[in-house]
C-alpha cells in the first residue's frame, strides 16, 4: 500500500483507544467507518453491511482478516472488503496508516 | 430388430404412471402409449390440498412433465378418453373415434367423486374435490363468495375445508355420522381432531343428512333431514369415491364394485390389466395412495416377466395433511370384543394413542398429537408383530432402564420392496440405491433423486433411518458434523478435549485442536467462549470479542443498528417508581417505541448505541438480559396472593427463581413460568422450565417451547416443598449447561438426551442432584450486572460505546 500521510489522511486516535477484535465507529465528515484492530493490523471499512438490508458492520465478530456481519453473518475480507462465497458483494475499504501509535485513515 | 410390444395405459394418473416408472426400471421391451383425459401431465393428486391452500402451484405437483414422457419414449395423448376396448381386435377406441392398438393394456382410470343423488346436485357451485379443475373452481369461488359447505368429514373433505378456510371462506363441514373420519379414527381421536380443527377456523354440522341443495342457477344453501338449513354459495361433495369402471364394463370385462383383478392385477380378459382405484381386489376397492404403489410394483414385475410375489391386499394407514394436526391410523383400530387395547389419552398435551391387539398380535393403531411411532406401528401391523414386555415399554414410554433417547431403527426391519414414502411410492431399495449407487449422503439429495419425503414429509424420519442404516457413521457424521466449518469435531469431542488437555482460552482451543481458521468463526467462537466459561467457572476470563454483538453490548441490536433496552422486572412485577423512570428516560432519549415484550416486561426500542450507558445509568435498574443466552423471564400468574383459584404463591416463587438464576450463561436462552394452580395462566407448557402449583406442592415441566418449533413440556417430577423445587430446577439447569450443545434450546436437548436421563440425574439420584445444584451455585457466584460493570469502567464505556467523530480542520 502506498501509505504515506497526505492531505487526505485523517487522524482518528491512538491504538489504545481501540479494543482488539472489537469494532468501533469513526465518523469522518459524516461518513461512518468501522475500524477493526487485530494483533497484526488495523482495518477501516465503510460501516455498512453489503447485505441488501444494510445495517452496521462494526459490531461483527472478527477472525484474522475477516469480519462476520453482525446481523446476517456474511463473511467479509477486511483487506479488500470482498464478501466471501456463497454470498456476494463488496464493502468500501480505506487505507490505514499507523505511526507511533497514531492511526490515520486516508479518505478517497 | 425385433418389434417392441405395444403397451397402452388408459389413465394418466398416479397408479398408471407409477406402474410405468417401475416397469421402465425393469425392461425396455415395450413401446408405450398413455391416454389421459385431463389436459395436464401426470401430477401428484395427494398434493391437491396444497394447491388449494396456495402453498404449491400446479407446476410444483407435476410428477412427470411432458419432457419426461418424451425422454422415456412414451407417446402421451391428453384430452382424450378411452371409451371402449375391443378385446378381440386388441384396440382401444377413444371419444374422438380414433383407435390405438395394443398387445397389452393397463386400465388405470382411477375413480370419480361420488355426487349425492339429491335435488340440486347439478347446480352451479356444486363440485367434488378430485382434480386440478376442482381446485381451480374452488380458488375462483373463494375470490367471489363467502360461505362454503363441505359435505363429508373424511380425509379429503377436511383437507378441502382447511384449504377453503385458508382462502378466506367461512366453511362448515357437514357430516352424517356424529364424529369425523369415522373410517380412519375412533371417537376419542375424532373428537380431539374436531376441537383442533375448530380452533383452526372450521365449523362443523355433525349428524346432519343433506336432503337437498337450494338455488336457482347457483347453489345458495343446504337443507337437512331435521328441517334445518345452512347457507352456502359453494358446496364441495366429498362423500367418497366410486371406481371408474365405465370403460371396462363397456368392454365386457368383469366388474363388480371395481374392475375385478387377481393377485397379479390381471382382469377377466387376457392381456388386460388394471391398477389403482378403479380396481377391486379380493373384494376391496382402495381409495388411498399406498396400495396403488404396491399394486403397481406387482403389475410392473408381471409385465416385465420378472418373478413376483402375488399382491395380497394392503393394510391402510392414514395421515391427515393439515398443518398442526397430527393424526394417524393403521389397520384395525375399532376394537371389538376379540380385541385387547392399550389406550393413552393425555388431555393436557392433546395426545392420544391406541394400540389394538388380537391374541397379542398388533393389528391396528390410532395416534393423535404425537405420531412419532407411526412408521413403527405401521410395520408392526403389517408384520403381525407380537406385543412383548419390551415393546410395551417402548411404545408406552413407561419403562426400561435405557429407553427414552434411543429409538429402535425401524429401517432395519423393512424389506427392499417395502414402501417408505407412501406419497411417492419410494421403496427402501430405491433409497438404498440412491445412497450406495449414486453416492448421495444428505436427505436433500435423496429427496431430489427419489422423491422420498417430498410430498407430505411424514416419512422423513424413516427416510433418515434408512440412510443411517446404509451410511452408518457416514450419515452420523453428516448429522453430527463439526460444530462449525473450522473443525470436524462434535460438541462432545470439543468439550472433552478442553477438559482433558486443560485448555483455558479460545485461542488455546483452536490451536490445540487444529482449527482450519486459526481464530475460528462467528459460529465456533461464541460456542467455545460458552464451553470454557461453563467448564472453568471460577477462572475463565470471558472474551467479549467472542460474543455476539447483543451479548457484547448488553442490548438487542435492531435492523437499523439501534438497540433495545429491557430492564429486569422480577416475576413480571414492577413499581410505579420504576415505570416513571422508564417513561422519563424514554422521553428524554426520544425513543420511537416503548413496547410490552412477550415475557411480561417493557422493551425500550430505538436507543442509539452511544446512549446505551446513559440510559442504563438513568434507569438504574438491573439488566433484563433480553439479549442473552441466559435466563430471560419468569412468567407468573398472580397465584394465591390475589387469585381466588390460586393454591400456591407463584409471584413469590417466580421472583425468587428469577433472582436466583439470573445472569449466568446458558447454551441458549431460558424461560420459566410459575403458575399458582393447574389453570396454567402463565403457560408453563411452552417454557424451558414450567412450574405448576397444586394443593400438595409443585409439578415441574421441562423442555417446552413456543418458538420456531413448538413443543409441549414434559412432566419431570412433582415435589412437595419450595426447597426441592429450587434444588431440582438448579440441577436441571446445570445439567443442561453441562450437556447441551451451544444454541440448543431445552426442547431439542430433552429430545436428544431423553427425559429419562434428565430424571435420573436431577430427580432420582439425590446425590447427583445436590452436586449439580452446587456447581450451579458456583457459576452463579461469579456473575455481575453487566450494565453496572460498564458504568464502573470508563475506558470500556468509551471504547465500546462511543463513536470517534472527526471533523477536518
Amino acid at each position: 500500500m502506498s501509505n504515506t500521510i497526505t492531505e487526505k489522511s485523517v487522524y482518528i486516535g491512538t491504538t489504545d483507544e481501540f479494543l482488539e477484535r472489537v469494532g468501533r465507529t469513526v465518523v469522518i465528515e459524516g461518513q461512518s467507518l468501522a475500524i477493526f484492530k487485530t494483533a497484526e493490523q488495523i482495518y477501516a471499512l465503510e460501516d455498512r453491511s453489503p447485505h441488501p438490508k444494510g445495517g452496521p458492520l462494526n459490531e461483527g465478530i472478527v477472525s484474522g482478516h475477516y469480519v462476520y456481519d453482525p446481523l446476517y453473518d456474511w463473511k467479509i475480507d477486511m483487506r479488500d472488503g470482498c464478501v466471501q462465497a456463497p454470498d456476494e458483494g463488496q464493502v468500501r475499504t480505506f487505507p490505514v496508516l499507523v505511526e507511533e501509535n497514531k492511526i490515520y485513515v486516508t479518505m478517497r | 430388430m425385433t418389434q417392441k410390444q405395444k403397451l397402452v395405459v388408459v389413465g394418466n394418473g398416479m397408479a398408471g404412471m407409477n406402474t410405468i416408472e417401475q416397469l421402465l426400471k425393469l425392461t425396455d421391451q415395450y413401446s408405450i402409449t398413455v391416454i389421459g383425459a385431463e389436459p395436464h401431465p401426470n401430477y401428484n393428486r395427494i398434493m391437491l390440498s396444497y394447491v388449494l391452500e396456495g402453498s404449491k402451484t400446479i407446476d410444483d405437483i407435476v410428477i412427470n412433465d411432458r419432457a419426461w414422457y418424451e425422454s422415456a419414449g412414451i407417446h402421451l395423448i391428453t384430452g382424450k378418453r378411452g371409451t371402449k376396448i375391443n378385446t378381440e381386435q386388441k384396440t382401444v377406441q377413444m371419444d374422438d373415434g380414433s383407435e390405438v392398438d395394443y398387445d397389452r393394456l393397463i386400465i388405470a382410470t382411477g375413480s370419480n367423486p361420488f355426487i349425492l343423488p339429491i335435488p340440486g346436485s347439478d347446480l352451479e357451485g356444486v363440485i367434488g374435490f378430485r382434480d386440478i379443475e376442482d381446485c381451480e373452481t374452488m380458488i375462483e369461488a373463494a375470490a367471489k363468495y363467502k360461505k362454503a359447505a363441505v359435505i363429508g368429514g373424511g380425509l379429503l373433505g377436511l383437507e378441502a375445508a382447511k384449504g377453503l378456510v385458508q382462502l378466506g371462506m367461512d366453511v362448515t363441514v357437514v357430516h352424517l355420522p356424529d364424529y369425523l373420519m369415522e373410517r380412519q379414527l375412533d371417537v376419542t381421536a375424532a373428537k380431539m381432531l374436531e376441537k383442533e380443527l375448530e380452533s383452526q377456523g372450521i365449523k362443523f354440522a355433525l349428524g346432519k343428512q343433506t336432503t337437498a341443495l337450494k338455488g336457482d342457477t347457483r347453489v345458495t344453501g343446504l337443507t337437512f333431514t331435521d328441517g334445518t338449513e345452512l347457507e352456502a354459495e359453494l358446496v364441495v361433495m366429498s362423500v367418497g369415491i366410486r371406481p371408474n369402471t365405465e370403460l371396462a364394463s363397456n368392454s365386457g370385462i368383469e366388474v363388480n364394485r371395481g374392475i375385478v383383478v387377481d393377485d397379479y392385477m390381471q382382469t377377466s380378459v387376457p392381456d388386460v390389466f388394471a391398477v389403482g382405484e378403479c380396481t377391486e381386489h379380493r373384494g376391496t376397492c382402495y381409495g388411498l395412495v399406498a396400495p396403488l404403489f404396491e399394486q403397481g410394483a406387482v403389475l410392473a414385475k408381471t409385465l416385465a416377466g420378472v418373478e413376483t410375489k402375488p399382491y395380497e391386499g394392503s393394510i391402510c394407514s392414514t395421515k391427515l395433511k393439515i398443518s398442526g394436526v397430527d393424526v394417524f391410523s393403521t389397520g384395525t383400530f375399532m376394537e371389538e370384543k376379540q380385541h385387547t387395547t392399550i389406550t393413552m389419552h393425555d388431555g393436557w398435551k392433546g395426545t392420544y394413542k391406541k394400540i389394538v391387539m388380537q391374541d397379542n398380535v398388533i393389528v391396528g393403531a390410532v395416534l393423535f398429537g404425537d405420531i412419532d411411532d407411526s412408521s413403527r406401528l405401521e410395520r408392526f401391523v403389517k408384520k403381525g408383530e407380537l406385543m412383548t414386555e419390551e415393546l410395551y415399554a417402548e411404545l408406552t414410554g413407561t419403562g426400561g432402564c435405557c429407553g427414552g433417547g434411543a429409538k429402535v431403527n425401524v429401517a432395519a426391519e423393512l424389506t427392499d420392496d417395502d414402501i417408505v414414502c407412501g406419497c411417492n411410492g419410494v421403496t427402501k431399495k430405491m433409497i438404498v440405491d440412491a445412497v450406495t449407487i449414486d453416492g448421495l449422503t444428505t436427505l436433500d439429495q435423496v429427496k431430489m433423486k427419489t422423491g422420498a419425503s417430498r410430498s407430505c414429509g411424514g416419512c422423513k424420519p424413516l427416510v433418515e433411518q434408512v440412510m443411517q442404516l446404509v451410511l452408518g457413521n457416514g450419515f452420523d457424521a453428516e448429522v453430527k458434523e463439526g460444530i462449525c466449518g473450522c473443525t470436524t469435531m462434535s460438541r462432545d469431542e470439543v468439550v472433552e478435549a478442553i477438559k482433558q488437555q486443560n485448555l483455558h482460552t479460545v485461542a488455546e482451543v483452536t490451536k490445540a485442536l487444529g482449527w482450519s481458521q486459526p481464530e475460528g468463526c462467528s459460529k465456533c467462537r461464541p460456542a467455545l467462549n460458552y464451553y470454557l466459561g461453563m467448564l472453568w467457572p471460577t477462572t475463565y476470563q470471558d472474551e467479549p470479542a467472542s460474543r455476539f454483538v447483543n451479548e457484547r453490548m448488553n442490548a438487542n441490536i435492531q435492523k437499523d443498528g439501534t438497540y433495545t433496552v429491557v430492564p429486569r422486572m422480577y416475576g413480571g412485577m414492577t413499581t410505579p417508581q420504576d415505570l416513571k423512570k422508564i417513561a422519563d428516560v424514554s422521553i428524554k432519549y426520544n425513543l420511537p417505541l416503548v413496547k410490552m415484550t412477550g415475557g411480561q416486561r417493557i422493551g425500550m426500542m430505538g436507543v442509539k448505541k452511544e446512549d446505551l450507558p446513559k440510559v442504563w445509568e438513568e434507569l438504574n435498574m438491573p439488566s433484563g438480559y433480553a439479549y442473552a443466552k441466559s435466563l430471560r423471564t419468569v412468567k407468573t400468574c398472580v397465584g394465591s396472593a390475589y387469585c381466588r383459584f390460586g393454591t400456591q404463591d407463584s409471584l413469590h416463587i417466580g421472583e425468587l427463581i428469577e433472582r436466583k438464576f439470573e445472569r449466568v450463561d446458558f447454551p441458549a436462552k431460558v424461560k420459566f413460568a410459575v403458575n399458582g394452580c393447574p389453570r396454567n395462566c402463565a403457560e408453563s407448557c411452552t417454557k424451558d422450565i414450567g412450574i405448576v402449583g397444586n394443593d400438595g406442592g409443585w409439578e415441574i415441566y421441562v423442555g417446552g417451547n413456543g418458538g420456531i418449533k413448538a413443543r409441549l413440556a414434559d412432566l419431570l417430577c412433582k415435589v412437595k416443598t419450595d426447597e426441592e423445587l429450587i434444588e431440582i430446577s438448579a440441577a436441571v439447569l446445570q445439567f443442561y449447561r453441562e450437556t447441551a450443545k451451544y444454541l440448543e434450546r431445552t426442547s431439542d436437548w430433552v429430545e436428544r438426551v431423553g427425559l429419562d436421563l434428565i430424571q435420573r440425574n436431577t430427580v432420582a439420584d439425590v446425590e447427583q442432584r445436590k452436586q449439580l445444584a452446587k456447581r450451579m451455585d458456583i457459576a452463579l457466584s461469579r456473575t455481575e450486572d453487566p450494565w453496572q460493570k460498564v458504568l464502573k469502567d470508563p475506558k470500556l464505556k468509551e471504547t465500546l460505546f462511543e463513536k470517534v467523530v472527526v471533523t477536518k480542520s
